[in-house]
């Protein structure tokens, strides 16, 4: 199972069993959806942004371990970068995935996201680990707006 | 040639599967270190060595195009070719070789019968009946051309077990419903769906039945006179036979007032460009040059299962089925989907705390190969509350030393995810 072992790590495995960040944020000022047809794999990224930081990073959703673990270290590694820090976290994770990168120069540009190297082996899993990203990148490229867990009526009449 | 039916050791079901498996060169590899554990049988079928003899003596001997030619070799492939509609119609029982239509797969045929039949028959206010647990090849064809015609789809229910329910069905019926189109055995849940009674209570309303026959032509006999159906589709490749052929059964009756489907040559009688009339059945239906050695070899994987005898492909498969239920009902955390009281053939399944794709990526390591997914079936898992099932799906060379294998599998995943 060695092997196996490479891709479904203990910090994985760990994210998977107990994702960080996995609620909604009331107040989100971007929202993605992102979906993975081929398994079903779905997924719900919200982001407040100020001042063109991220302040705050979190996803709900259904799906397999690697892309439940990879939105949930992800929206951790986000939290505090800058909006065009975080594009470039997302070229360097997607290099990683699709084996295009320099694997010893992994570490200090990832740190812990180079846990999920071993994706690259499994070529039918690297759609899964690069879900949340993908979806941040949708949500990057987004506009500011407020985006509210409740109903339009409610926001109506304000300032 | 070798007839496999007369090397015999039979095993309890009757035939001989360890000599059985010789015939399918694709089983001898290993795949991760391990022995290949093929239980992916409802995605698609491997083919034994008579069919891909058939297929390269075609190319090496008598390939020609058919129907058009004098020479020899088109004479070759013209016979044999229709040879292989005539093994069809025989399979399935079809009265006459004119009611067997040559297509691309199932869900050519469905979106033939939606196109052809569906236009011409479909108005405001129609109706389509369906199943809740269909593919989307039996779901799709029909609402797109219910959206055109202002036809409507309605679905009947299903169980939590995964078996249809009759009484919603008898509802269903009525003056507006102009067509019931109702797979034969359930590509997710195994059900073996009642279709020779419903074929007869849709008759009673003067309602004509396709039935979707994928997953049904090589684990039942099906008969489709007895049957009744006035549409049968089924597709090569889950048969033992090669990609790209599927054959369309209908009535005389009902394909002879069917407006033609695609264009081109073949399926003309004469063509002016002041006015074109068609060819008569089946190539009204069969435009362009066709899938000559796909029939072919289609012919050949039919001689083949006939040759085995699908009673005792079927007996060997209902042993697995029932010994593979067992086995994966005594690994903790494991729940079956699909448990109605006639199935056959596919276990699907669900693990506690551990999604579909990550127990096929740990079971490919050990060699087994299963399907994870919605296995187009979207509506049928949203009405069962998944995302997505693993899946194995049995053959006729399927042993217990495999479902076996399976077991250890889970095993390790239950062990990953402790």
């Amino acid at each position: 199972m060695s092997d196996l072992r490479e891709l479904y790590q203990e910090v994985i495995l760990d994210h998977n069993r107990r994702p960080r960040n996995f609620r909604a944020i009331e107040g989100a000022t971007r929202r993605a959806e992102g979906f993975n047809p081929l398994c079903g794999d779905r997924l719900s990224l919200y982001l407040k942004v100020e001042d063109g930081v991220i302040k705050d990073a979190s996803f709900q959703g259904s799906g397999c371990a690697i892309s439940k673990a990879s939105a949930s270290m992800m929206t951790d590694s986000v939290k505090g970068k800058t909006l065009s820090e975080a594009r470039d976290m997302f070229e360097q994770f997607h290099q990683m995935v699709i084996g295009h990168a320099d694997p010893l120069a992994l570490p200090e540009r990832l740190g812990k996201l180079a846990v999920f190297e071993g994706v690259r082996q499994y070529p039918a899993r690297v759609k899964c680990a690069s879900l949340a990203w993908h979806t941040l990148r949708s949500a990057i490229a987004a506009k500011d707006e407020v985006v509210s867990t409740e109903t339009s009526s409610a926001t109506e009449g304000h300032g | 040639m070798t007839n496999i039916a007369s090397i015999d050791v039979p095993s309890q079901a009757g035939i001989n599967v360890r000599r059985i498996r010789e015939d399918f060169p694709v089983l001898r590899q290993t795949v991760h270190g391990k022995p290949l554990v093929y239980l992916d049988n409802a995605a698609t079928t491997q083919k034994p060595r008579a069919v891909l003899d058939a297929l390269m003596a075609y190319y090496s001997k008598d390939n020609a195009n058919v129907h058009r030619g004098v020479h020899l070799l088109s004479e070759r492939a013209t016979h044999a070719f229709e040879a292989a509609r005539v093994t069809v119609q025989r399979f399935i029982n079809a009265a006459s070789a004119h009611e067997i239509v040559f297509t691309r797969n199932a869900t050519e045929g469905i979106n033939l019968v939606a196109q052809t039949f569906g236009r011409s028959h479909l108005g405001p206010g129609d109706e389509v009946v369906i199943s809740a647990m269909e593919h989307h090849s039996n779901i799709v064809p029909w609402q797109m051309v219910c959206e055109e015609k202002g036809a409507s789809l309605r679905v009947i229910p299903i169980t939590d077990e995964g078996a249809l329910q009759l009484e919603e069905y008898e509802r269903l019926l009525g003056p507006r419903t102009k067509l019931v189109s109702i797979v034969h055995l359930s590509n997710v849940l195994g059900t073996i769906n009642p279709v020779q009674q419903m074929i007869a209570m849709a008759h009673r309303c003067g309602v004509p039945v396709l039935i979707d026959g994928s997953q049904a032509v090589h684990h039942l006999t099906v008969d489709v006179q007895a049957l009744g159906a006035d549409f049968y589709v089924f597709t090569g490749h889950k048969l033992y036979g090669p990609t790209g052929i599927g054959v369309l059964y209908g009535t005389e009756r009902v394909l002879e007032e069917m407006p033609p489907y695609q264009g081109g040559g073949d399926m003309i009688e004469s063509v002016t460009f002041a006015k074109t009339t068609y060819n008569a059945l089946p190539y009204k239906f069969e435009a362009g040059t066709p899938n000559i050695a796909g029939a072919i070899g289609l012919a050949a994987a039919v001689d083949y299962v006939t040759g085995i005898g699908i009673d005792r492909i079927s007996a060997h498969e209902r042993e697995l089925l029932a010994y593979a239920t067992a086995a994966l009902s005594e690994v903790s955390g494991l729940t079956l989907i699909g448990t109605a009281a006639e199935k056959a053939s596919v276990l699907s399944f669900v693990m506690d705390g551990v999604h579909p794709h990550d127990i096929g990526t740990i079971v490919d390591q050990e060699g087994v190969a299963i399907r994870t997914g919605h296995h187009c079936a979207q509506p049928l898992m949203q009405r069962l509350g998944i995302p997505a099932t693993a899946r194995a799906s049995l053959a006729l060379y399927n042993t217990r030393e495999e479902i076996d294998a399976l077991v250890a599998a889970l095993h390790n995943v239950r062990q990953l995810f402790a």
